[in-house]
């Protein structure tokens, strides 16, 4: 099995206040990662390591996260982050742009600018979205201007735009209805064929529908990494069996 | 507070506001009752379309003051609007929240240095390096739009500001994962998300700058003419009201009045572009 990403020794921390400890952990290459864990156990800390969008609100990290066997910590982070995606918790499309150009933003950005070449990806990265068939005939209209689970297709669409390797995404359903909720988890399993995604969630449900290994993670540290079926049915720590159990957290 | 009682609190609190409103009201009616009717009588087309403003031989137009005016406000734009705005965007998107919050107050300060003192060093400073440097009397069109392009500074940093912190941070996150730099953020998603905002600044600088008075008296030279270069003296409207009331009496007086109503007419129509412009961004969110 081809590892991905592999964390060694993980730290991080808000100014002085150490929000992880001493994470590591193997992700391996086309499957989906799970992580879980109370609010507050630095889930969404550990995910915006990845793609070092954790410094972008003023966090620091140390030890190793590397990316095919390069570290991705003394990397510019500006090529990090088109090659480690992010859809985040509240759909945030761009508002001021139309459908079309959300997808095309992140082709633009690699220097692509010639319409002949960008229209043909924005469709299929829409269809991969599975948005396609919704909004082929208003592509103009504003992304602001339709539905939460439509926006957050549009947001994954615009992900896979610039072309990554890995998606990270932050609880990509939880302000979704049920509906787009299925849609987003049918949407990951289509996706793990092309890329690694780590996602986290609060809703163990899905966890468990959606990945193939689970990380759980309480009060900054990783208590038990192992195989989705092995997670949800028999859990070697204790700790892990009453946080799925539902006793705390 | 027993004493007065919350019904007599709510009164006086009443009074103060009605006060504010009804002085607003008394100094239109003030200035448009002394000025509009020497409009009408001298016609409006000579009044404000000919450049022969001679008081003593019953000339009144303020063409030339009005150029002036326009030109100074334009210089001051070109200046401090690019200015402002760069900076607010230096400030927001590349400086730590820590040290903006020191800065800010800092710029916000310069609203507070008095106009005459903003002269003062336009007279001692930069008149004598315009002439020097590049001839004319010193005392200029240009040496007046830069002053007021420093003046207009606090406004524009200070609302720009404002409007692009009101821009919700998921929108710089979702650019920044798609691998755009600070840069290509603000140019990408920032300045469309904060435009209205930006706009409203410049336009309440550009109020600030026609209405400035003391600092223009000093640096601009006040000779009544269409300026043809940006070294010439010019002479505002807001500095030939300054410059004449005290000695004007009749129909001098009123002309004086009819000016001040041009002014006041221009700077309403822009505070309300700009309340407008605002407004547009508040109903959005």
């Amino acid at each position: 099995m081809e590892i991905k990403l592999s964390i060694k020794n993980l730290d991080a921390y808000y100014g002085k206040n150490q929000v992880l400890k001493n994470i590591s952990l193997d992700i391996p290459k086309n499957k989906v990662v799970a992580i879980i864990g109370p609010s507050g156990c630095g889930k969404s800390t550990f995910l915006r390591s990845l793609n070092r969008m954790h410094e972008v609100v003023g966090g620091t990290i140390k030890g190793e996260i590397l990316l095919d066997g390069e570290d991705l910590t003394k990397t510019d982070p500006v090529l990090l982050r088109k090659r480690v995606g992010m859809v985040f918790q509240k759909p945030n499309p761009f508002p001021s742009m139309s459908i079309f150009n959300n997808v095309a933003a992140g082709l633009k950005l690699n220097g692509v600018r010639n319409k002949k070449q960008i229209t043909p990806i924005v469709e299929k990265c829409l269809r991969q979205a599975a948005l396609w068939e919704e909004v082929k005939n208003n592509l103009n209209d504003s992304g602001a201007n339709i539905s939460g689970g439509q926006q957050q297709r549009l947001c994954i669409a615009r992900t896979l735009a610039v072309n990554p390797e890995v998606i990270l995404m932050d609880e990509p359903a939880s302000a979704l209805d049920p509906i787009s909720t299925t849609k987003i988890e049918d949407l990951i399993f289509e996706l793990k064929k092309d890329y690694t995604i780590v996602i986290v969630t609060h809703n163990m449900q899905q966890a468990a529908r959606v990945s193939d290994y689970t990380a759980f993670f309480y009060m900054g540290e990783l208590i038990e990494f192992s195989d989705t079926k092995k997670m949800f049915t028999s859990p070697d720590k204790q700790q892990t069996e009453d946080y799925i159990r539902g006793r705390f957290g | 507070m027993k004493l007065i009682g919350e019904k007599g609190v709510k009164r006086i609190l009443m009074l103060t506001a009605f006060s504010a409103i009804s002085a607003l009201l008394l100094i239109a009616l003030f200035i448009l009752n002394e000025g509009l009717p020497f409009i009408f009588k001298y016609g409006v087309k000579d009044f404000l379309f000919s450049s022969d403003w001679n008081p003593h031989l019953g000339k009144y137009g303020i063409y030339p003051m009005i150029v002036a005016s326009l030109w100074v406000t334009f210089g001051a734009l070109v200046i401090g609007a690019p200015l402002g705005v760069a900076g607010a965007f230096f400030l927001t998107e590349y400086v730590p929240k820590s040290i903006m919050r020191i800065i800010k107050p800092t710029i916000e300060l310069l609203a507070a240095i008095p106009s005459v003192v903003y002269g003062f060093i336009g007279v001692m400073v930069l008149a004598p390096l315009i002439r020097n440097n590049f001839g004319g009397p010193g005392l200029s069109l240009l040496a007046a739009s830069i002053i007021l392009g420093i003046m207009i500074l606090p406004t524009v940093i200070s609302i720009s500001i404002d409007s692009i912190m009101a821009v919700p941070q998921s929108y710089r996150e979702g650019s920044l994962a798609l691998g755009a730099t600070t840069w290509q953020t603000i140019h990408m998603v920032t300045v469309k998300a904060s435009k209205s905002g930006i706009i409203a600044s410049i336009i309440l600088g550009m109020g600030r700058a026609i209405g400035e008075t003391m600092a223009v008296i000093m640096v601009a030279g006040n000779s009544v003419n269409i300026p043809h270069s940006p070294l010439d003296s010019v002479r505002t409207l807001t500095a030939n009201i300054a410059l004449e009331m005290s000695y004007a009496t009749g129909l001098h007086r009123q002309a004086l009045f009819a000016t001040g109503v041009v002014l006041f007419i221009g700077i309403i129509i822009l505070n309300s572009i700009a309340s407008v412009v605002l407004r547009k961004r508040a109903v959005k969110k």
